[in-house]
């Protein structure tokens, strides 16, 4: 089961031109700079954007060909636009209620009241649009989205119109929908902080083509890509909750190359969590260090080395399977005398768990 | 106070306000719709022609009505052939020349508050499931309701008030086609001031609380909205 979609859409200044497979699992995350057309593709998802030879394949359904095409009201999907854009002559309950009214004879899948819960906006249900703050109304919206119970949710930017701390409000609330709710999510996004924390795939897009697809980590780790360089570079690794040390409060996650120790909130056992390592809070070094302050420290082999301008290196390591982004000076690769599949240990610094 | 004839002509003039606003609002609604939302690139020509009664003298359109509808002219001509009567110097006729003279008054308001929505509410309502009828009674219906008000009451206000069309193709039957102003004109032109007094000021008086109330309710509108 997948999502299939091919859109060409020729502009004046701009030609979108993809042939993607979405999984229709998890969170996919559109990802590019701004004008590479992911918003432009997302609308063309929901019928909003009309394309020549488009197609859309929905699980087993065809939702646009040569011969069909759905208009935007006959998709089943949830839309969240950059702005709230909730309608202003209605409370939040009928907001609510709007899309939920015209479901005609489909049994939601997900309660109204549940949605309201997952947001947290049941104390906000009497009130207009206007008297809510831009990160409540943005849940609202979202709780709209969901309401419907969408074959797909697509979301556009749903934090890019908020400040920093609204973002913050409502990023626990996207990390739980996709924990508990099985929506694939189309994500657009042109933050690396929200793909992190919230993509499982992830489709770069570049002047309007598909750049490189994958899961967040394969793409996150790989140096041929721009992702892979700059200050924020990161590691993104899937792990499980497998303990936690009372005395220490600390919890234990593993992943398929080892176990991380990680101070940090509390998350049941066996729950699936993902941790973020910026590539500049690892260290190499030659043997087990032992007398040292670091809690995890693993074997690796080097896989791959760029340079990151003149005095850096960016090296990947392979830690299991699992690869791994370090950056380090220059000097220090020469000092190390790091060659590709030498054998190494990586020293973590510090590491995010995310949800 | 007023005559039998003057209670008359307010009769009919404010039978011909609300007719005309009904017909106005059923017509005008659709075509401001359209107006505001056509990408169409001859566009421009329709909105013109809407206009036109705002800086075209009111004889001008009364003639070419009074043409039109008269027993030579292409309707007036019709409704003969179809075993009706000419429409000039009827109320119908009356009704017709309204339609046309107060157009912009209800077209112009209703494509501002149309076009004042924009795109994105609707599009939210269709990915919600609305069709484009029901998200055009469900979203742009309500949203535009400060223009609807508007339009309501400057096409009655300004029908009340009309006068060169009238006298064109109404002609000034009392008890048929006399309207307030131009029982006005009648009075002044026989030295009965008193009477003109008396229907000017209840004109000025109408047409003032019409209008403040527009602005008034309007006000309280542009509060709620965001």
């Amino acid at each position: 089961m997948s999502i299939e979609a091919r859109f060409r859409i020729d502009r004046d200044d701009f030609t979108l031109d993809v042939d993607l497979t979405i999984p229709e699992r998890g969170v996919t995350a559109l990802f590019g700079p701004s004008g590479c057309g992911k918003t432009t593709l997302l609308r063309a998802i929901a019928g909003l954007e009309a394309s020549q030879n488009g197609y859309l394949k929905v699980g087993d359904e065809i939702w646009q060909d040569e011969q069909k095409n759905l208009l935007p009201h006959q998709r089943p999907i949830g839309y969240v636009f950059q702005e709230p854009s909730l309608f202003a002559h209605l409370n939040v309950q009928r907001n609510l209620e709007y899309g939920l009214k015209r479901l005609r004879g489909v049994t939601p899948k997900v309660s109204l009241k549940h949605a309201v819960e997952l947001l947290g906006i049941g104390h906000l249900l009497e009130r207009k649009p206007h008297q809510l703050s831009g990160g409540e109304q943005q849940r609202v919206a979202i709780a709209r989205a969901l309401a419907v119970s969408p074959a797909m949710l697509l979301m556009d930017e749903p934090l890019a119109a908020l400040d920093m701390i609204r973002k913050h409000e409502i990023l626990p609330y996207l990390e739980s929908l996709h924990r508990e709710l099985d929506i694939p999510v189309l994500y657009v996004s042109h933050s690396r902080e929200e793909v992190a924390r919230l993509g499982d795939n992830l489709v770069l897009l570049e002047a309007g083509r598909v750049q490189a697809m994958g899961t967040v980590s394969e793409l996150f780790s790989r140096l041929d890509l721009a992702l892979a360089h700059g200050p924020e570079t990161e590691t993104v690794i899937k792990a499980v909750v497998a303990g936690y040390d009372e005395e220490f409060e600390l919890s234990y996650l593993d992943f398929s190359g080892g176990r991380f120790a990680v101070a940090g909130k509390r998350l049941p056992l066996g729950s699936a969590a993902r941790l973020q390592i910026l590539a500049r809070d690892i260290s190499l070094t030659l043997e087990h260090q032992t007398k040292t302050s670091i809690l995890n420290i693993f074997p690796a082999t080097v896989d791959e080395m760029t340079y990151e301008g003149t005095a850096q290196i960016t090296v990947k390591i392979k830690i299991g399977s699992v690869a791994v982004l370090v950056r380090i000076t220059r000097k220090s690769a020469s000092e190390l005398g790091l060659q590709l599949g030498q054998a190494v240990y990586a020293q973590v610094k510090s590491v995010a768990l995310l949800s | 106070m007023f005559t039998e004839y003057d209670l008359a002509a307010l009769w009919i003039t404010l039978k011909l306000a609300v007719i005309t606003t009904l017909i106005l609002l059923l017509i005008g609604t659709p075509l401001a719709w359209w107006l505001a939302r056509s990408r169409w690139r001859y566009k421009f020509l329709f909105e013109a022609v809407v206009a036109l009664p705002l800086v075209l003298p009111p004889t001008v359109l009364g003639f070419y009505l009074l043409i039109a509808l008269g027993p030579h002219g292409p309707i007036g001509g019709l409704m003969e052939t179809l075993g009706g009567s000419p429409l000039a110097f009827t109320f119908t006729g009356l009704v017709i020349g309204s339609v046309f003279y107060s157009m912009p008054f209800v077209v112009q308001p209703l494509q501002g508050a149309f076009t004042a929505i924009g795109e994105r509410p609707l599009e939210v309502a269709a990915t919600l499931g609305a069709s484009p009828i029901d998200r055009f009674f469900s979203v742009a219906v309500p949203l535009a309701r400060p223009g609807f008000l508007t339009a309501t009451v400057l096409g009655f206000a300004h029908t009340l008030g009309e006068f060169g069309v009238v006298l064109m193709i109404g002609g000034n039957i009392p008890g048929v086609t006399q309207v307030l102003s131009i029982a006005i004109y009648d009075h002044v032109e026989a030295l009965e001031y008193t009477q003109a007094h008396w229907i000017s000021g209840s004109l000025l008086l109408l047409s003032f609380l019409l209008l403040m109330s527009v602005y008034a309710l309007n006000r309280r509108f542009s509060v709620v909205k965001p």
